[in-house]
């Protein structure tokens, strides 16, 4: 099997790897980089816990081939955070109880932030649909939508 | 077994190895292919795929639309000349999925995944299919038809006729989850009137075959008739001849081929669910 170098951006920074013909990008980043917060859940594109964003849209790590991700810019619920403060999504989702297990939270957390990204100040209904792909066996989705919900408030509130 | 990537700048090149190589497939956006490989052992040696930028076209000047194969539905829901494909884009897999799934690997989605193509169906679409050295122009369900017998090329892009009218479109999917199921059936409908009759009728209908299919007696049913409770009444009986849906883990036979018509007759009256 071929070893093929790939070069990208994860959270701000340039990163140069090999990667396996056919290697997904959620192995990439677990195995090589060793960036653990997209987790491992179904690998078939249906729990959501690997969402990550490409060039600023959610996209499944677990079924995104490695190497389409050459010269993109990669986020992942690592680099919310770079500093001691929190990112005002993983405060709400704290403030809200929005994690229980926290299996599904860097999934949500990325699906919400592409979300608010897009859409600063959504509806409920908006909200429900932008984690509708992201399952949750803990929580029963209202504190993450009430969370996420709340993040997108207090930005609004906060002066610009 | 491990699996071999081919990447090629034109579409050409990867149609032409997608032909010489018995055991490739063609990757759109991976949301097919990629959990094959990632459950291992797939049915495939070599995944071919393109980064010619034909497949990203879109044109939507004039009354017929061109749609690249390898746009996605997120991008679908991006271009404002497209609107009547957005109720049915929106309903593909969640955001995620969105950004990666293609119109191309639509067609190629096994049941109870291809939804926008029920869609496609119901709009008479055409595919162009790059054999290698040329493209041929063939029908949508002509391609459904021949799915399981191997490649037919690479889908280069999909056509179809604007509809006829504002709303003209209707699609349905039915699922037990909300708000993102798979699908036990879909409908879509493309309904031109004229003085307040159906002139045109196409009707399609997915996960209630091996592939999505039309629905020519329903099409027969409903011509020269109005959409209330009288004129859709033979369309109504006769809404599961020609189907041939299977058992699987989302529903039997048996309860789709007892739904569609109730569903039918929601869509066809523009009933709530």
């Amino acid at each position: 099997m071929s070893k093929k170098p790939v070069q990208f951006r994860l959270n701000g920074g340039d990163k140069a790897v090999f990667v396996d013909d056919g290697q997904n990008l959620l192995d990439v980043l677990r195995r090589g980089i060793g960036d653990f917060a997209p987790k491992y859940g179904c690998g078939q594109g249906t729990c959501g816990v690997c969402t990550v964003l490409i060039d600023g849209e959610p996209y499944l790590a677990c079924l995104t081939l490695a190497e389409t991700c050459e010269g993109r810019e990669v986020q992942t619920a690592s680099g919310l955070a770079p500093g001691p403060e929190l990112h005002p999504l993983q405060k709400a989702f704290m403030e809200h109880f929005a994690a229980q297990c926290g299996f599904c939270t860097p999934g949500m957390l990325m699906a919400a932030k592409a979300l608010l990204d897009r859409n600063p100040q959504p509806s409920r209904e908006d909200v429900v649909e932008a984690i509708g792909g992201n399952i949750c066996r803990c929580t029963g989705y209202e504190p993450i939508i009430n969370a996420i919900l709340a993040a997108a408030s207090a930005a609004g509130r906060r002066p610009a | 077994m491990p699996v071999t990537v081919r990447t090629f700048a034109s579409l050409g090149e990867a149609a032409s190895t997608l032909g010489s190589e018995r055991e490739a497939r063609f990757l759109g956006g991976g949301t097919l292919l990629m959990r094959a490989i990632n459950e291992g052992n797939p049915p495939f040696r070599t995944v071919v795929r393109t980064t010619d930028p034909r497949l990203k076209e879109i044109r939507t000047a004039g009354q017929r639309i061109v749609i690249g194969a390898g746009v996605t539905m997120a991008e679908i829901l991006r271009i404002r000349e497209l609107d009547f494909l957005h109720p049915v884009a929106r309903t593909v897999g969640g955001p995620a999925v969105r950004s990666a799934a293609t119109v191309g690997g639509n067609i190629f989605a096994e049941k109870p995944y291809g939804d926008l193509v029920v869609a496609l169906l119901a709009l008479d679409a055409t595919v162009s299919v790059h054999g290698g050295y040329s493209a041929r122009e063939v029908p949508l369900a002509e391609v459904l038809a021949q799915r399981g017998n191997g490649a037919p090329g690479v889908i280069e892009q999909v056509m179809i006729e604007r509809p006829a009218q504002q709303g003209a479109l209707r699609f349905r999917k039915v699922s037990r989850v909300r708000p993102k199921g798979v699908s036990v059936l879909s409908i879509a409908a493309h309904l031109p009137t004229s003085s307040g009759r159906i002139q045109g009728a196409r009707i399609a209908y997915g996960a209630m075959a091996p592939t999505p299919i039309r629905a020519p007696a329903v099409e027969r049913a409903l011509e020269g008739r109005s959409l209330d409770r009288e004129g859709i009444a033979q369309a109504l009986a006769v809404a599961v001849d020609d189907c041939a849906p299977a058992d699987d883990a989302i529903a039997s036979a048996w309860y789709r081929r007892e739904v569609l018509p109730v569903h039918l007759r929601r869509l066809l009256l523009g009933e709530a669910r």
